[in-house]
């Protein structure tokens, strides 16, 4: 079990630029003993999760097992039914909690970058949010698409304008709902490598849901697994950024995550 | 070819087929296949055109039919698209409504003329009440349809994203009903003509449907010909300006794009 590596992990994950208050650094957010219950049907039950500031978190588990649910209430899209969910302080400038869906959900009236613009409303406008949301769309590579419609660019382009009106507010923490399950696979892998360029710059808290056991230990520090409504596995990688595709170590950790989702370990 | 050199032929090829009706009409007439008491031709038409314009009588009637149609359509359209953003957007508000609207709109709204004769006899009040009825419910029915197909994903966005409730509307909600409102606004505008027509024909005593049923009563059949030649371009040209606002403000939808 990974008693062995939690600790081994936490020098590979620094979080530079920001004071760190004790050893485990600043907290994020924490849920203590979560629930959630739709009607009968109980999807979250008493969930543990402390993740420090910066951390990147993957959060897997087949099918219907409450991952989303859980995303959707750190991004306060839903109300635990019990339990709680403590959040870190906010920062002066920042916004809070950023989603990012599965979907692209950009709106197709709007050029790309008025599009961008929506993720700084009530922090900035006018010219202002127009030059930082150009410069944000430089650093996912589409800053010659500015002007032009959504309805032009192709779905990973989409996602990439999604997930630049999600930065541009420089939230401190990003929710991601498989944002990538959609894409053809070398445009996924493309998107992996630019979420983690641009999160080893920015050191947002990245929580990253996915059903794809590579991409999870590829982008993640730490992987958590959900079944039945719990946690069932908390397992840290401890592998050093940037991280090349396909290394024997993130099979070896990757297969380890497969045998316990099935009942193998 | 250039865009505008393309737009400009289309729209002409538009009208090929209209002008070579009215050659094959006017040969038509003059080698007497058509007799000038069933259906005059198209040069004595031009003349009665020239005529009623010379006497300012043409466009005293265009202008009051115009000034009819157009306020019982602001009338009738401002009510409708108002309560179909209401409905739309409030629940309460179509509980309370929707219902008795559904129930309306199924009577054929000519069908009230009789009473509504009896009610306004026939002052322009009876012809806006009727234009403004018959425009109401296009734009009442797809207001509420856009609004209420409006992706709910987006607006959720919208929401995660902070817009407040105007924003809300003005960014997401009413640009995504709007593909919807031109459709209702496009066939409004049909049935406010249909209607005027009607009214005019039946109660009036001015505009084009008057001018109609007059010269019908003295027999001048050209003047007849011309206020139905009158009242297809009128229908045209609202349609067209119909059609360029919804170029302008739907750019952004990929029916709209050229290719």
């Amino acid at each position: 079990m990974p008693a062995a590596t939690l600790t081994a992990a936490r020098s590979l994950v620094a979080t530079p630029a920001r004071p760190i208050g004790s050893v485990e650094g600043r907290r994020a957010f924490a849920f203590k003993e979560v629930g959630k219950r739709f009607g009968d049907k109980i999807v979250l039950d008493g969930i543990d999760l402390d993740v420090r500031a910066g951390q990147f978190v993957a959060v897997i588990g087949k099918s219907g097992c409450g991952k989303s649910t859980l995303l959707r209430l750190l991004a306060g899209l839903d109300r635990p039914s019990s339990g709680s969910l403590t959040l870190g302080a906010g920062e002066e400038g920042h916004s809070r909690t950023r989603f990012m869906f599965q979907e692209p959900r950009l709106l197709p009236w709007m050029s790309v970058v008025r599009n961008v613009e929506i993720g700084l409303t009530g922090i900035a406008g006018g010219t202002e949010a127009r030059q930082r949301a150009l410069a944000m769309l430089a650093e996912v590579g589409l800053a010659d698409r500015a002007d032009e419609w959504p309805s032009v660019l192709s779905g990973g382009q989409k996602q990439r304008v999604a997930l630049a009106r999600a930065l541009v507010g420089q939230p401190q923490i990003l929710a991601l709902d498989e944002p990538l399950g959609a894409l053809d696979a070398l445009t996924r892998i493309e998107m992996q490598q630019l979420l983690e360029r641009i999160w080893l710059n920015q050191r947002f808290t990245a929580v990253l849901v996915t059903h794809d056991v590579g991409e999870a230990v590829a982008l993640a520090d730490r992987v958590v697994v959900i079944g039945e409504g719990r946690i069932a596995l908390d397992l840290d990688v401890p592998v050093a950024r940037p991280r090349r595709h396909g290394s024997a170590e993130l099979a070896r950790i990757e297969g380890a995550i497969l045998d316990h989702l099935f009942g193998r370990g | 070819m250039s865009l505008a050199a393309r737009i400009a032929g289309n729209s002409l090829a538009g009208w090929l087929l209209p002008a070579a009706i009215i050659a094959g009409w006017e040969i038509a007439s003059r080698a007497g296949l058509i007799p000038a008491n069933v259906l005059p031709a198209p040069s004595a038409v031009a003349e009665a055109f020239w005529r009623l314009t010379l006497s300012g009588e043409l466009i005293r009637n265009i202008g009051v039919s115009t000034l009819r149609a157009l306020s019982g359509f602001a009338i009738g359209g401002s009510i409708g698209f108002a309560l179909g953003l209401a409905n739309g957007l409030s629940t309460l508000s179509r509980g309370l409504t929707d219902t008795t609207l559904q129930m309306i709109r199924n009577i054929p709204h000519l069908a009230l003329i009789p009473l509504v004769i009896l009610w306004f006899g026939i002052d322009e009040e009876a012809k806006l009440f009727l234009v403004a009825l018959g425009v109401f419910f296009p734009i009442y029915v797809n207001t509420l349809l856009g609004i209420q197909g409006v992706d709910p994903q987006l607006v959720e966005m919208g929401r995660v994203y902070g817009l407040d409730r105007r924003a809300l509307f003005f960014r997401v909600i009413l640009p995504g009903a709007l593909p919807s409102i031109f459709v209702g606004l496009r066939y409004a505008l049909g049935i406010m003509w249909l209607t005027l027509i009607v009214a005019e024909t039946i109660a009036a005593s001015s505009g084009l449907g008057y001018m109609a049923m007059q010269a019908r009563e003295f027999l001048l059949i050209d003047v007849v010909v011309l206020s139905i030649l009158i009242y297809a371009l009128l229908g045209k040209l609202a349609d067209s300006l119909a059609r360029l606002l919804e170029r302008l403000s739907l750019g952004w939808h990929p029916a709209f794009q050229k290719r």
